[in-house]
C-alpha cells in the first residue's frame, strides 16, 4: 500500500520548497538574462551580440582560457586534496582537523591574497625557503604557477571535504578483508578506496571547476592579468562599459560550458554504474 | 601513520595556515602595512574596539551568515531530496544543471540580476534582501555536498525499514537524515564560507544602512586596508578556533559517556 | 539526526547571542542622537577621517550611515537602480557628468553652502559640471609615473614617451584602466584624452602594444602593495595610491609627466532622491570648513583643493611638487569627460585586446 502510493509521487512539500527558489532564484533570473542576451536598446531582438562574440578571436581565445584553466586548477586542486582528504581519515580526531582545514576560509578573500602577495614576493618566505635550498630567488608573482596556487589554495577546502566523506564513509571491514587477502595498500587504494570515492571526487571536481569558469580576481591580483578569463571580461561589461547586454551573453555561454562539462562528467559515471 | 603521510599533512596544513599566519603576525605590528614589522603593538586592536561602525558590521555579517547558511542548508538538503529522487535521468540533469547555474555565474551578474528583481518587485534593500541572495546562492553547494551522501545511501536500508512498519517520516528522521548527516555538515560550512566570503552579490543587494565586512573590506582596497582588518581577521579565528575545539572537547566527552554507558566497542581500530 | 538538532539549536543561540550583541552596541552608539536626524552617506571605503565624523555628529546631531563601495560605476549602478536612498556620494569627474546626464543629481542651492570662497578656483568651474551646479570638489589628484629612485633615474622620465624607452623591459606596473591607459598614450602623442576619433584610437591602440614588452603586470588597487615591496621599478598611478606606496617605502618617488595628464576631482553631490537633503548640506558645510578640510586631507593624504586647508597644511606637504606641482604641469592637465556607451566600449575593447596581446 505505501509502495504504490509511493510509486504515484505525490507532490510533496519539500519539492514544492526547493522548486520555488529555483522558480524565484535560477529559472527567473536565467529568462532576464537570456532577455537581455538577445535585446536591443531600442526594444527589439537580436543575435549580434552571439554574432560578435563567436565572430571575435578575443573572446574565443578568452574562453578557451577559462575552461583551460579551470581544468588545471581543478586539476591541481583534486592531487592535492585527496591524499590529504585520504591521511585526514585515518587520524584519531579526524573530525577536529577537518574543522581545521574549513576555517581558513574564513578570513576575507581579498586579505588572503595581500599576503600571498607578501609571501610570493621578491624577498617573500617563498623565495627565502628557494634560497635556503639553493635554487635561488625567482620571480614569482605574476606567473602562471603562482596565479594556480593561490587559485587551487581557495578552492582546497572545497575538494576535500567531499572526498572526505566519501572515503569516511567506506565500511572499515572492506579495508580490513583487503587486506587480509593479501593486497598492498596500494592496492587496495587504487581498488577499493578510490573507487568508492568517485561520488566524492565527483561533487569536489563539480564544486571548484565551475566556479573556477568565472574567475577573476585572482588572475589580476595574483596573475596581473597576464591571463584574460571571461569572468574578467563579464565583470568589465557589467561595470565599466555597462553593456548588460553583451556581459549577459558571455553569462549565457557560461552557463552552456558548465551544463556541456556536467553531461560530459555524467556520462562517464552513468557507463561506469 | 608512515612519516611521508605525516610530513604531506604537516605541508598542506602549513600552506592553509601560511596566509592567515602572516596576517595574524602583521596585526600585531606597531607600523602600518604588511613590509616590515618594526615592532610589537596591539594599538590595531585598540582602533577595532574604538571603530563601532566595523564591529556593527561584524555583528551583522556574522548574523546573516549563520542565518543564510542555516536556511540555505534546509532547503539545499530538500533540494538534493528532490534531485535524488526524480525518477528520469533526464529530470535528473536538468534539475542539477539549473541547481548549478548559480554557481557558474560570475557574481556581478547574479548580484545585478537579483538588483532588478528585488527592485521590480518592490522589495526594500537591507537586511532582509540580503538575506534571500545569500540564501539562493547557497542552496547549490549544499545541494552538492549532500547529493554524494544520498547516491552512497543503501536503498535496502530504506527499504527494510519500510518494511518493518516505519513511516515516512519515521524512514526520513531515523534513516535518511543520520546517514546524509556528514553531507549537511559539510554543506553548512561551505555555505558558511559562501556567505562571508561574498562581496559583489552584497553590494548589488544591500542598503538602508546594512553592510558587511566583505564590502567594507573591498571598498577599502583603494584607500589602502588598514592592518585594522588585520586585526579583526585575527580574533575571528581565534574565536573560531576556541568554538571548534570547544564543540570538539564536548563531542568527545559525551561520545566517551555513551560508549560506557552502553559497552559499545571501538568500530575499528584506525 | 540528534546531532543535527542539537547542532541548530546551538546555531539559533549563536544568532540570538549576537542580535542581542548587536542591540547593546546600537544602543551605545546611538544614545547620544536623536531618532530621525540621520544622514545616509556614500562613499568610498575609509574616505573621510572617522573623528570628523563623530564630531560632525556630535555638533549637529545628526547620525551618519556611513556606506561605501569600490567603484563609480557600482556606485552609478545602485544610485540609478534605487531600492535604498542616498544623501550624500562622493563621485569622481566623469562619473559627476554621467549621473547628471541620467538626472540621478539634486542641483545644489548655494544659499545653504558656506566656505564656498575658500575653494580654489582652479578646481571649480570644470567641463564635467559647468558652474558647479551639482557638485562641488572633494579631493584632487594626477595619473603620474610611480618609480623607485634606486633603480630609475627620475630624470629620464620626464614625458610619457619615455616609458617606451627599451630601458625599462618588463619593468612597468600599469593601472588596469582602459581610459587611463589609453589616455597616457593618447597624450604621449599630443592627442587629448578626451579624443573621440576612431583613427586616433587605432594609432593610439597600436602604440600601446608596441608598449607590452615593458610592461611587467597589468593590476588595480594592489599596485602600491607591489610597488611598496619593490617588485616593480615604475607604477603608472594615481597620486593618491603613489601617496600610500611612498609613505610605505622611501625609496619611491612620484612625477607628474610634462606634456599633459590627467587630472582627477572626486566630488560631493546629492542625489536626486535623497531623503535628508538638510543633513547632505550640512556635512558638506562641515567637510569644507578649512579646519575641518586640512584635517581630512592629513588623515586622508590627498590633495585638497580647499585652499584654507593647503595653508594650514605642514610646510613639508604644501611643497611637495608631486602632490601639489606648480602651475606650469597644473595648467597642462587634462579631465575627463563622460564618453557614451559606444565610446566606453571602444577604449575598453582596445584595451581588452592589447591585454591579451601577450
Amino acid at each position: 500500500m505505501m509502495r504504490s502510493s509511493n510509486r504515484k509521487r505525490p507532490f510533496q512539500l519539500y519539492q514544492l520548497v526547493y522548486g520555488l527558489w529555483l522558480l524565484a532564484f535560477v529559472i527567473a533570473p536565467l529568462a532576464l538574462l537570456l532577455y537581455q542576451s538577445v535585446s536591443t536598446t531600442t526594444g527589439g531582438l537580436t543575435l549580434a551580440n552571439y554574432q560578435r562574440f563567436f565572430q571575435s578571436g578575443t573572446y574565443l581565445a578568452m574562453t578557451v582560457n577559462s575552461v583551460w584553466y579551470a581544468f588545471l586548477i581543478t586539476l591541481l586542486t583534486l592531487a592535492l586534496s585527496y591524499p590529504t582528504a585520504y591521511l585526514l581519515t585515518r587520524l584519531r580526531h579526524k573530525q577536529f582537523w577537518l574543522l581545521l582545514v574549513i576555517l581558513p576560509t574564513w578570513v576575507n578573500l581579498l586579505l588572503k591574497t595581500y599576503a600571498f602577495i607578501g609571501l610570493l614576493g621578491h624577498d617573500g618566505l617563498f623565495n627565502e625557503a628557494l634560497q635556503e635550498l639553493g635554487i635561488g630567488s625567482h620571480q614569482l608573482l605574476f606567473t602562471n604557477w603562482a596565479f594556480l596556487l593561490v587559485a587551487a589554495y581557495i578552492e582546497l577546502p572545497f575538494m576535500i571535504l567531499p572526498i572526505f566523506n566519501a572515503i569516511d564513509e567506506i565500511d572499515p571491514l572492506l579495508l580490513a578483508a583487503s587486506r587480509d587477502l593479501g593486497a598492498s595498500p596500494w592496492q587496495t587504494l587504487r581498488k577499493i578506496v578510490w573507487p568508492l570515492s568517485l561520488s566524492g571526487v565527483k561533487a569536489g571536481v563539480q564544486t571548484v571547476f565551475i566556479p573556477s569558469l568565472s574567475l577573476f580576481m585572482v588572475t589580476r591580483l595574483i596573475g596581473g592579468n597576464r591571463v584574460i578569463t571571461l569572468g574578467t571580461a563579464i565583470e568589465e561589461h557589467f561595470l565599466v562599459t555597462q553593456n548588460w547586454s553583451f556581459g549577459a551573453t558571455i553569462g549565457v555561454v557560461l552557463i552552456v560550458a558548465m551544463v556541456i562539462t556536467m553531461l560530459l562528467t555524467q556520462d562517464k559515471q552513468e557507463v561506469r554504474s | 601513520m608512515k612519516k611521508m603521510q605525516k610530513a604531506y599533512l604537516v605541508f598542506v596544513f602549513l600552506l592553509l595556515y601560511l596566509p592567515i599566519g602572516y596576517l595574524l603576525i602583521y596585526s600585531f605590528n606597531a607600523g602600518e602595512g604588511m613590509r616590515q614589522f618594526t615592532g610589537f603593538s596591539l594599538r590595531h586592536y585598540q582602533e577595532l574596539w574604538d571603530d563601532t561602525r566595523l564591529l556593527d558590521i561584524v555583528f551583522d555579517t556574522l548574523i546573516l551568515a549563520l542565518s543564510a547558511s542555516l536556511i540555505a542548508t534546509l532547503v539545499g538538503t530538500l533540494g538534493a531530496l528532490t534531485v535524488f529522487r526524480s525518477q528520469r535521468q533526464l529530470t535528473k540533469s536538468v534539475l542539477l544543471s539549473l541547481n548549478n547555474v548559480l554557481l557558474v555565474s560570475p557574481d556581478v551578474i547574479i548580484g545585478a540580476s537579483l538588483l532588478i528583481l528585488f527592485t521590480t518587485i518592490g522589495l526594500q534593500l537591507g537586511f532582509f534582501s540580503t538575506l534571500l541572495a545569500h540564501v539562493a546562492f547557497s542552496i547549490p553547494i549544499v545541494v552538492l555536498m549532500v547529493l554524494p551522501r544520498l547516491r552512497e545511501m543503501n536503498p535496502d536500508l530504506v527499504l527494510a525499514a519500510r518494511d518493518l512498519g516505519a513511516s515516512p517520516r519515521q524512514v526520513m528522521t531515523q534513516v535518511v537524515l543520520p546517514n546524509i548527516a556528514p553531507g549537511i555538515m559539510a554543506g553548512f560550512f561551505m555555505a558558511l564560507t559562501y556567505s562571508l566570503d561574498d562581496f559583489a552579490v552584497t553590494f548589488f543587494v544591500t542598503g538602508n544602512g546594512f553592510s558587511t565586512l566583505s564590502v567594507e573590506v573591498y571598498s577599502r582596497a583603494r584607500q589602502g586596508i588598514s592592518l585594522e582588518i588585520n586585526a579583526l581577521s585575527a580574533l575571528m579565528v581565534f574565536v573560531s578556533f576556541l568554538i571548534v575545539l570547544g564543540t570538539y572537547y564536548y563531542q568527545q566527552h559525551r561520545m566517551k559517556r555513551q560508549k560506557k554507558k552502553s559497552f559499545l566497542t571501538a568500530r575499528s581500530l584506525s | 539526526m540528534k546531532k543535527l538538532l542539537w547542532t541548530t539549536a546551538a546555531l539559533l543561540l549563536a544568532i540570538g547571542l549576537l542580535l542581542l550583541g548587536k542591540n547593546t552596541l546600537d544602543q551605545s552608539r546611538q544614545s547620544k542622537v536623536a531618532g530621525d536626524r540621520v544622514l545616509n552617506f556614500y562613499n568610498w571605503g575609509d574616505y573621510i577621517d572617522p573623528q570628523l565624523l563623530k564630531d560632525f555628529e556630535h555638533e549637529t546631531g545628526y547620525r551618519v550611515n556611513y556606506q561605501t563601495f569600490d567603484s563609480n560605476e557600482a556606485m552609478f549602478t545602485k544610485i540609478k537602480q534605487g531600492g535604498t536612498s542616498y544623501d550624500l556620494t562622493v563621485p569622481s569627474d566623469y562619473m559627476v557628468q554621467k549621473l547628471k546626464d541620467e538626472g540621478l543629481l539634486a542641483p545644489l542651492d548655494k544659499n545653504k553652502l558656506t566656505d564656498l570662497d575658500q575653494l580654489n578656483p582652479r578646481f571649480l568651474n570644470q567641463s564635467f559640471d559647468p558652474g558647479n551646479r551639482y557638485s562641488l570638489p572633494y579631493f584632487w589628484g594626477t595619473l603620474g609615473i610611480l618609480y623607485n629612485k634606486k633603480q630609475v633615474d627620475g630624470r629620464q622620465l620626464r614625458t610619457w614617451s619615455d616609458l617606451w624607452s627599451p630601458r625599462y623591459r618588463k619593468q612597468i606596473l600599469l593601472v588596469d584602466s582602459a581610459r587611463d591607459i589609453l589616455g597616457l598614450t593618447l597624450l604621449s602623442q599630443g592627442k587629448s584624452v578626451n579624443d573621440q576619433n576612431a583613427a586616433d584610437l587605432a594609432a593610439a591602440k597600436g602604440r600601446l602594444t608596441a608598449l607590452m614588452p615593458n610592461v611587467k603586470a597589468i593590476v588595480a588597487d594592489e599596485l602600491k602593495l607591489y610597488m611598496a615591496q619593490g617588485e616593480a621599478n615604475i607604477g603608472v598611478t594615481y597620486s593618491g595610491e603613489a601617496k600610500q606606496a611612498m609613505e610605505k617605502n622611501p625609496d619611491l618617488a612620484y612625477l607628474v609627466p610634462e606634456g599633459g595628464a590627467n587630472l582627477w576631482l572626486d566630488n560631493l553631490a546629492i542625489p536626486k532622491n535623497a531623503k535628508h537633503k538638510e543633513a547632505a548640506y550640512a556635512l558638506i558645510n562641515f567637510l569644507n570648513r578649512p579646519e575641518n578640510a586640512a584635517r581630512n586631507a592629513e588623515y586622508i593624504g590627498y590633495a585638497t583643493p580647499n585652499l584654507g586647508a593647503y595653508k594650514r597644511l605642514p610646510q613639508s606637504v604644501r611643497n611637495d611638487q608631486a602632490f601639489y606641482p606648480k602651475a606650469s604641469i597644473l595648467d597642462q592637465l587634462q579631465v575627463y569627460q563622460n564618453f557614451n556607451q559606444a565610446w566606453t566600449e571602444r577604449y575598453n575593447d582596445a584595451f581588452l585586446e592589447f591585454k591579451m596581446s601577450r
